[in-house]
């Protein structure tokens, strides 16, 4: 039985819901006084992670239609996309407004000793621009450019994790796990690509 | 055995819920109170195992960094790379009975009790600020006794310009040592001099009480002037020796981590800056703290580097 609009709303609010726990946890957390011992890191890094994370579902997409051949996923694409650059922007808030305390000096200092922080900051800007044009309007007026913008997540999706390999001390393993899945994902993308050319000879 | 585990305490000695809790809020709001107000060594007073060691004018007249924030956020790679799973694995740590061995360069080679060692060199409490290379810091009231006065007592001979300190290897309890995050088991060192120095000490407490496993029991090496990496924890070994010891984090990234390690703002870690560091118990809004030279301890200890380039020798 194939599902009605207003079955994929309900859903859709679901997920958006589902989306949104891990910064109202981490709010219930800050509200409580439960963020540990250097709150300020609990926040700056759980969305951080929660950013990369939406990054690396929002990327499955397309590899879970490849492979399964169902279309529905790509209904996510959007919202999951958001979220990923709505976790990027707390991230980034909180660097700004909490670690930085607003200092301007703090920032002049901070960020040229820091190409991790550098390689941070130009995935948000890679990022920006793609929610910027998300909206069904723009991408209509964008036309085909809308999709060679888009493309532009690749990228992002790699300077994020130069930005994590660059911060980590010692231990890459969260960083090796994430960049194994971007990995993953952006192979099974490639072969699909040359599998459709060799059909189309 | 001198030293008594956590089950023989007496009821008696254990603190009464209500003065412990009232004992935070008072050290809550005194934190909230201007620091320069506050005598620390009041607001440490406990009935722990240490409950009335003697304050050491060492000490720094600062409110001291809720313990529960030092207890959960450790850098104890022996165990975990995360800060609060080195709390819960390092539990599994028996610190009692504890020897040391004393090898190298002196006339006093051998394997000392702890117990034995800790009989000779009477405990004080040391405030410390405790300053991390990863730029977060804390103000820990340590209990300890100065490492020189017991290195005396084994009479390193004139070859030994170097001490050494190695951590337990034991990778069935440290579950940490089972990846190679580093070399095992974890070395660490000092130049004499600065293992001789007055503000060097050894741990076997803070807040009055043991050492916590996961802050390093039984014994951990403190040195205020450094990045955190160099006060070595759960030591199992003392060796004097003629050469620079190659020191753990060092042998790991050496364009990162010096053998000197001293606290320094105006030499950057490669990958970020040191001017600043978060304090740990502030409040989300308090700006970081401006980071001093030698950790603010540079009246007492900058002349042991007079004439260095301490941008070469980080």
């Amino acid at each position: 039985m194939p599902l009605t609009k207003q079955n994929w709303a309900a859903i859709k609010t679901v997920v958006f819901i589902l989306c949104l726990t891990p910064f109202l946890s981490l709010l219930i957390d800050g509200v409580n006084d439960q963020l540990g011992a250097n709150p300020i890191e609990t926040l700056h890094f759980g969305f951080g992670d929660w950013a990369l994370r939406f990054l690396c579902i929002d990327l499955a997409l397309t590899p879970i239609k490849i492979i399964t051949g169902q279309s529905w996923p790509i209904r996510f694409r959007r919202m999951l996309g958001l979220f990923a650059f709505f976790y990027a922007s707390l991230h980034l808030l909180v660097f700004v407004v909490l670690d930085l305390s607003l200092s301007w000096a703090a920032l002049v200092d901070e960020v040229p000793k820091s190409p991790y922080i550098l390689a941070g900051l130009v995935t948000y800007l890679l990022l920006s621009p793609l929610a910027a044009t998300s909206t069904k309007a723009m991408q209509k007026h964008l036309g085909r450019h809308w999709l060679t913008l888009h493309r532009l997540v690749y990228v992002a999706a790699i300077t994020a994790l130069i930005h994590y390999f660059w911060l980590v001390k010692k231990d890459y393993s969260q960083p090796l796990l994430y960049a194994s899945v971007v990995t993953l994902l952006f192979v099974i993308r490639v072969i699909n690509y040359y599998r459709k050319l060799t059909t189309l000879r | 055995m001198l030293i008594k585990s956590q089950t023989e305490i007496a009821s008696h000695n254990v603190t009464d819920r209500k003065v412990f809790e009232s004992r935070r809020q008072f050290i809550k709001a005194a934190t909230a109170l201007s620091a320069s107000a506050i005598l620390p060594n009041q607001a440490q007073a406990q009935a722990g195992k240490y409950a009335n060691v003697t304050a050491s004018p060492y000490s720094i007249a600062v409110a001291a960094t809720d313990r529960e924030d030092v207890t959960n956020y450790t850098n104890y790679y022996e165990f975990s790379t995360n800060k609060q799973d080195s709390t819960v694995l390092a539990r599994a740590l028996t610190t009692s009975p504890w020897s040391i061995e004393v090898s190298g360069e002196t006339e006093k080679p051998g394997v000392y009790h702890l117990e034995d060692i800790l009989k000779d060199n009477p405990v004080e409490e040391r405030i410390y600020r405790f300053r991390c290379v990863e730029a977060w810091s804390m103000v820990v009231p340590w209990v300890g006794f100065p490492l020189g006065a017991m290195l005396k007592r084994f009479k390193p001979t004139s070859k030994a310009k170097f001490v050494q300190f190695t951590t337990l290897y034991n990778p069935d309890i440290m579950v940490g040592q089972r990846s190679h995050v580093l070399e095992w088991p974890y070395v660490e060192g000092l130049r004499m001099d600065e293992a001789m120095h007055p503000l060097t000490i050894l741990a076997t407490g803070m807040y009055g009480d043991a050492l916590p496993n996961q802050n390093g029991a039984p014994l951990r090496l403190i040195v205020p002037w450094k990045y955190g990496f160099k006060s070595i924890k759960a030591i199992v070994k003392i060796e004097f020796t003629e050469a620079m010891p190659a020191t753990a984090w060092n042998k790991s990234a050496p364009g990162e981590y010096g053998f000197y390690a001293n606290v320094n703002p105006d030499v950057p870690h490669p990958r970020w800056s040191q001017s600043r560091e978060r304090v740990l118990g502030s409040s989300l809004f308090t700006p970081k703290r401006a980071t001093e030279k030698f950790n603010g301890y540079g009246e007492q200890v900058a002349s042991l580097y007079s004439g260095m380039d301490l941008t070469q020798f980080f």
